[in-house]
């Protein structure tokens, strides 16, 4: 199941080294297509995500200039007036440091707790499979529930208001408290897979030496799986950088980020905004916008975003020397 | 996974080792310390000195798994209050707003002329479009994916040569990580046009003229880059199973006389058949949720594509449930179009629920063994 068990390198051979093999020309035919078939579909998908990456770099380069990242955006008809995409990204970036602030403690508590101490069971079961639920929901499920969650009168001094004191339930707390629910499956996967890989040895040795539980964990066990935080850190940052629907519900698809009242940084929390997700879904055709070079700008970026975080989650993960790695931790990526 | 193994209770432990503050003593010790004459320094420092002294074992495992049901108190809020929201819907139609009959349009634009007290009527629902092509979409990316996902996993764990799987993976990988919106932008920018300028011919639109425009969004552009979208889910399950699959089970086979692919064929993909499934159950979940995409590619017509219709039928826009909700989240003031909205969105989270314990359910005789290396 884990990607990070060490008893998992010692799996499979490469398949070179399996010794004399039949050739394939001497196989029945209908073996042979299935062969084929594997080559084509594997061929096939690397080629669809190739095309994908070239063509999205293309158009980038063709229409992305410096002076768009740094520039905001403006209501105008003409693609050349209007402006660029400061906001959007300041907005992508706050909306991940709010999701990840909230995700971060919530997941790795979580799986120290199920890990460690996991009693009773049941009520471990209980919390594993509400995990589970929220990695299944879709994001525009989470996107209403949030909706719901903050139009509450509770809620009120969280969000955008109207003039006429009317609640919105909009805002960047809002979008960002969602936000963590969305990052929070991957990194609490990458938490567990890491503490269950710990060798019992380290743990006991540190019983012996007269720690308690929580003291090894905190001295032993929370830095030895470091690295796994931080790839599901990642995992998380990436899924919340390509969040659209939690976006267009609960941030307004305001074009400049807007503040809310007069407290400096608590102001700009409550207010609404965009981020680049919304801003390529807004001046893509099936928004208003019909900008598909600002669109094509935007979605560049974002790509760019995307490949730096799968690299960086490579790095980590070549760096503790894991096994073939395909798979994401959380199974569904 | 591995059972915690048991270790003595905290209590038979005599000291802790990292000072001389007693477990129990964390707190006094941490507000004498400063000796401060305010009060809310004072508190401060006993926070801090509390935080950062040896918790007792017993607090420490409370303390965690509170914080660790802030988790299922969170989905449980999500079901009531989608629950809550969707009542209306449910209270006014039963169980038969899932059913066909009725123009959705046109109660759909009835929800969004009401006020804020909407009449009864106004609470009349027949989504059955929106369940059809929900349905239908998920159910021919979750088909196409599942033999493309098959087949490729076969290629990266048995067939590719080492080097040439060290770049296959991460490229597929990347597919899965890819925005959806940014799928949805190739979509409407480059293959609907293609679709609509290309593939449809003057006669077939002709031929529907009176029905629906087909512009190229629609079922099939919407599918094909669903199934993009979600075989690289199911590859990372289905490899992981072959991969822990025993190798003893294959190398058998060939040693029987089988070749070594359908040795893999008969053998491997045999035993992992569960994984398999599980991967088909939470892709399934994947396509279900997708909105932005489908919203974008899709047509935005609440059509049911007809698949006597021919090839027709893949050219025909549709509606998903999902994409629904984000084509008229503008709406949600009205309350009658909110419950509606919530309607749907409790009927994807009750999918997602089910489908979520049906993988887990699934995978369970996995573990058997790969625990077991």
């Amino acid at each position: 199941m884990s990607t990070f068990a060490p008893h998992q390198q010692k799996g499979r051979q490469p398949t070179s080294q399996r010794g004399r093999q039949s050739s394939p020309w001497s196989w029945r035919w209908g073996d042979r297509l299935v062969l084929f078939c594997a080559w084509t579909a594997g061929l096939g998908l690397c080629l669809v995500s190739a095309g994908i990456v070239i063509y999205m770099g293309y158009r980038g380069i063709e229409y992305l200039r410096p002076g768009l990242l740094f520039s905001r955006p403006a209501i105008s008809t003409s693609q050349s007036q209007s402006g660029g995409f400061l906001d959007p990204l300041i907005g992508t970036v706050l909306l991940t440091l709010i999701g990840i602030l909230l995700a971060g403690p919530l997941a790795v508590i979580s799986a120290i707790w199920i890990a460690e101490y996991g009693r009773p069971s049941w009520l471990a079961r209980v919390v594993e499979s509400s995990i589970e639920i929220v990695a299944g929901t879709p994001d525009i499920v989470l996107a209403l529930f949030g909706l719901s969650i903050f139009q509450l009168g509770l809620f009120a001094p969280l969000s955008f208001r109207s003039e006429a004191g009317g609640v919105f339930g909009r805002s960047f707390i809002a979008a960002g408290a969602m936000m963590s629910l969305i990052a929070l499956p991957p990194l609490f996967a990458a938490t567990r897979e890491g503490l269950q890989a710990v060798p019992a040895h380290l743990r006991e040795a540190a019983f012996a030496l007269g720690k308690t539980r929580i003291t090894t964990i905190r001295r032993v066990l929370l830095p030895s799986v470091r690295s796994n935080i931080a790839t599901g850190v990642t995992l998380g940052v990436s899924r919340i950088i390509g969040d659209t629907a939690i976006v267009l519900l609960l941030l307004g698809e305001t074009l400049h980020i807007e503040a809310q009242g007069s407290v400096p940084g608590l102001n700009v929390l409550r207010g609404t905004g965009s981020s680049l997700t919304s801003y390529v879904y807004d001046n893509s055709p099936a928004g208003e916008g019909a900008a598909p070079q600002k669109a094509y700008a935007a979605a560049f970026v974002l790509l760019l975003m995307v490949l730096a975080l799968n690299l960086l989650v490579d790095r980590i993960g070549r760096s503790h020397q894991r096994s073939m790695g395909l798979s994401v931790p959380g199974g569904a990526i | 996974m591995t059972a915690p193994v048991q270790y003595p209770a905290a209590g038979l432990v005599p000291f802790s080792a990292t000072g001389p503050a007693s477990p129990t003593g964390g707190k006094r010790a941490g507000s004498a310390g400063p000796g401060s004459s305010s009060g809310a320094r004072r508190f401060l420092a006993s926070l801090f000195a509390c935080l950062r002294n040896p918790w007792p074992d017993r607090r420490a495992e409370r303390t965690l798994g509170g914080v660790s049901l802030l988790v299922s108190a969170s989905v449980i809020a999500m079901i009531v209050f989608v629950g809550i929201r969707a009542w209306p819907i449910f209270a006014h139609n039963g169980i038969s707003w899932l059913g066909p009959g009725g123009n959705l349009e046109t109660e759909i634009g009835n929800m969004q002329a009401t006020s804020v007290n909407p009449p009864a009527a106004a609470f009349h629902l027949r989504a059955w479009p929106l369940v059809y092509g929900t349905l239908l979409t998920s159910a021919i990316a979750v088909v196409l994916g599942l033999a493309i996902a098959v087949l490729s996993s076969i290629f990266i764990v048995e067939l590719a040569p080492a080097r040439l799987r060290k770049v296959v993976i991460p490229v597929i990988r990347l597919l899965a990580s890819v925005p959806s919106v940014i799928y949805g932008l190739i979509g409407v920018l480059v293959l609907v046009p293609f679709v609509g300028n290309h593939l449809v011919t003057a006669s077939e639109k002709a031929s529907e003229q009176n029905v629906v425009e087909l512009t190229g969004a629609g079922l099939g552009v919407a599918a094909v880059i669903l199934t993009v979208m979600i075989t690289p889910i199911m590859i990372a399950l289905i490899c992981e199973a072959l991969i822990a699959a025993p190798t003893s089970w294959r190398e058998g086979a060939v040693a029987l006389g089988l070749n070594p692919l359908r040795a893999v064929l008969a053998v491997t993909l045999r035993g992992v058949r569960p994984a398999i499934v599980a991967a088909a159950v939470l892709a399934t979940a994947r396509a279900l949720g997708e909105a932005v995409m489908i919203q974008m590619v899709s047509g935005g017509r609440s059509f049911e594509p007809n698949p006597a219709a021919g090839v027709v039928f893949f050219y025909e826009p549709l509606r998903t449930l999902a994409s629904a909700i984000v084509d008229y989240h503008e709406g949600v003031g009205a309350p009658a179009l909110k419950a509606t909205l919530y309607a749907f969105a409790a009927l994807l989270l009750f999918a997602a629920c089910v489908l979520s314990i049906g993988g887990y359910l699934v995978k369970l005789p996995l573990r058997k063994y790969q625990t077991r290396g």
